[in-house]
């Protein structure tokens, strides 16, 4: 397989923090493939740089050095626009604490992202499209009867679907989930990771941070960074 | 389109907003509400000043006066830009009245009523005569006696809403006025080695109320010919203190002024080596604001003074803005995180928060300019009431020549002020945001992980 077929692959990725005089290297030159339709569990000890990893995946944040690839494209060769683009449209995060906006509805949240992609005219001629296709995401998660509520009235695992409905309403090639069960009880958590096989099993690539080796279990494909280094 | 959105989300549901709202809504409100009464205050007392001294006088400060004026008035009067133009004497006299006996040293003014009352506004002054002004220095209780007009300070007392006590029927009044005539060339008129005195009794023909305190606590209104006659400017070569002149309309001050300066100087030169010519040396010809400096630029000062004032308001508001958006947005780390990780760009969490701070701002301008306007459509009323209530007044109006509070800001007046008030919110909020725009949501979301 050429690095053209791979959907994200990093070669040498280094990254360090600047922790008061000292710096903190996280990543030490990681490399890493990711076909299309693989649930990859990136697994390791607190502080060894699985965040940060998916961080530098996901375009949120740049490495010290290394190169990221989507389907063969240097990320770095972006500019400003195009990564937010990228990273609107091929991106779906999914967070440990949700990150849901509490001024807005459920619905609204999910509504976010396309609302990013669209200009105001744009959003006008496409908006009913889009409420309809969050509405049937919403069903699909079991979300339906809460659409015109607010975060704070969801419990936890609530609140974690409607952040997964978030990252796939623009149906990304990617969902990078930073420890989504993190913060669940584990019931809960299992609900969760049964949606993400579901969605692998139609196809999804997932990048799911995990330290917890149970639920790095359920990934097709488990890769352990330790000290900085995948083992 | 989120941009579009959640401005108002934001707005609707942060607490801060009350705050900001609030701060820029007392902004506007402090600043329509002082700059209408200020403003009020200072256009009343020039437009006042523009009606009693005409658009441009031409004037000597010399109690002597300057001659040969009869034929300037000609010249003046067959301009193209000269509505009218009228002479006038400014005197002094002892002015004494057989009702109270009490002597006072007062200005006399010398007008000549068919073209005082066309050049000037001091017909609308008038109590007893308004509408037949060439009437009157003609007491109208005997029209064969010599009639004065008496500014109304001098005979009545303002009440404590700012009126005067009017009489139904003009009452019969006389006064006593003296006056030490004057040569041409400066020096007291002598008879033998005394002093002379020029000394008639008039009649009251009525009063005047022009709102300029100083003008009606001073002034005794007389013909022409008798004041003349009176302070000696009578005497070869006929002197006058002061031409009165109005321009037609559409004519500048400016422009006028500096038309009859040239009409003037040119008439000076053209009188060669008259014997007055002398008399010309300190004639000057300015528009009623220079003329009036000592009393308009004072007032004009405080206005600028208060501008200044408020521009330090702008400032403060800006400053609140800034501090509460530096709050906000510090709250609101999250949620631009979140937006950054969505693929929002810097610009548009720009967006977000200047459409927000357009939002405070059109809100805040709204909620002051109309509690302004409110406040100031009820304020002289709001004053009555303190007044009747508590003795509170804002100005003592037995002291001070003002009937009502000017409550009236016009248009453009709240609009630059709401504007600015946008403005400001739109300054204010600028450096967090674009501290918003620039953060790092890596940093942000690692934080609100933590």
């Amino acid at each position: 397989m050429t690095e053209n077929n791979y959907i994200l692959n990093c070669t040498n990725i280094c990254k360090s923090y600047k922790m008061g005089a000292t710096r903190l290297e996280v990543l030490k030159g990681v490399d890493l493939n990711v076909a299309k339709g693989e649930f990859i569990a990136v697994k390791g000890a607190s502080g060894s740089g699985k965040s940060t990893l998916l961080h530098i995946l996901g375009t949120l944040d740049t490495p010290d050095k290394g190169n990221v690839f989507y389907y063969g494209k240097d990320l770095n060769s972006f500019n400003g626009s195009k990564i937010n683009e990228f990273r609107n449209k091929k991106i779906g995060f999914v967070f440990q604490f949700y990150h849901l906006l509490d001024e807005l509805t459920v619905l609204q949240n999910v509504l976010l992202s396309p609302m990013v992609k669209s200009g105001t005219l744009g959003w006008l001629m496409k908006s009913n499209q889009a409420k309809k296709a969050a509405v049937k995401l919403l069903d699909d998660l079991g979300m339906s009867a809460r659409i015109e509520h607010r975060p704070f009235q969801l419990s936890g695992g609530e609140r974690q679907r409607v952040a997964i409905a978030r990252a796939l309403i623009n149906e990304p090639d990617i969902i990078l989930a930073d420890e989504p069960t993190g913060n669940l009880d584990s019931e809960t958590g299992n609900d969760i990771l049964k949606v993400f096989e579901k969605l692998n099993a139609a196809g999804q690539t997932i990048i799911m941070v995990t330290h917890d080796d149970r639920i790095a279990q359920r990934a097709s494909k488990i890769i352990k960074l330790v000290d900085g280094r995948i083992n | 389109m989120y941009h579009v959105i959640l401005p108002f989300k934001l707005f609707k549901s942060n607490k801060l907003t009350i705050v900001a709202v609030l701060a820029v809504a007392v902004s506007v409100f402090t600043v329509i509400v002082v700059m209408t009464v200020m403003n009020g205050l200072t256009v009343d007392f020039i437009d006042k000043n523009h009606g009693f001294y005409s658009d441009c006088i031409v004037s000597t400060n010399s109690l002597v006066g300057f001659a040969d004026y009869n034929d300037f008035l000609i010249m003046l009067r067959s301009q193209d830009y000269v509505q009218s133009a009228t002479p006038v004497i400014n005197a002094y006299g002892l002015v004494q009245s057989s009702n109270s006996g009490k002597s006072q040293a007062l200005n006399l003014m010398g007008i000549d009523p068919a073209n005082h009352f066309k050049t000037t506004n001091l017909a609308e002054s008038l109590y007893y005569r308004k509408d037949n002004p060439q009437l009157a220095l003609v007491p109208s209780y005997n029209s064969e006696l010599p009639g004065c007009v008496i500014g109304i300070d001098l005979i009545e007392y303002r009440d404590e809403w700012g009126n005067y006590k009017q009489w139904a029927f003009l009452p019969r009044r006389s006064y006593e006025i003296t006056c030490f005539p004057l040569s041409p060339r400066g020096t007291i008129v002598k008879t033998g080695t005394s002093i002379a005195a020029n000394t008639k009794t008039y009649y009251q023909s009525d009063n005047s109320n022009t709102g300029l305190a100083k003008v009606d606590g001073t002034t005794v209104y007389l013909a022409f010919d008798e004041i003349q006659t009176l302070s000696g400017m009578n005497i070869e070569p006929k002197r006058t203190s002061a031409i009165f002149v109005k321009f037609k309309k559409g004519i500048g001050f400016d422009r006028g002024v500096e038309r009859t300066t040239a009409l003037w100087n040119f008439f000076v030169k053209n009188k060669g080596d008259s014997a007055s010519l002398n008399l010309f040396k300190n004639v000057n010809v300015q528009d009623f604001k220079s003329y009036k400096r000592e009393t308009i630029a004072p007032m004009e000062k405080e206005r600028a003074m208060m501008l200044l004032l408020f521009l330090m308001v702008g400032v403060i508001t800006i400053f609140i803005i800034f501090v509460i958006f530096y709050m906000i947005i510090g709250r609101k780390n999250k949620d631009i995180g979140i937006l950054k990780s969505i693929g929002a760009s810097g610009l548009g969490i720009m967006l977000v928060f200047l459409r927000y701070a357009v939002l405070i701002g059109i809100v805040g301008a709204i909620i002051g300019t109309a509690a302004a306007l409110i406040f100031l459509d009820n304020m002289n009323d709001l004053e009555g009431w303190l007044y009747a209530k508590f003795g509170f007044q804002m100005w003592n109006r037995e002291i001070y020549a003002i009937g009502e509070i000017p409550n009236k800001p016009g248009v453009a007046l709240p609009v630059e002020v709401a504007v600015s008030a946008i403005i400001a919110c739109l300054l204010g909020a600028a450096i967090p945001t674009i501290r918003a725009a620039r953060q790092n949501c890596v940093d942000i979301l690692r934080v609100n992980q933590i």
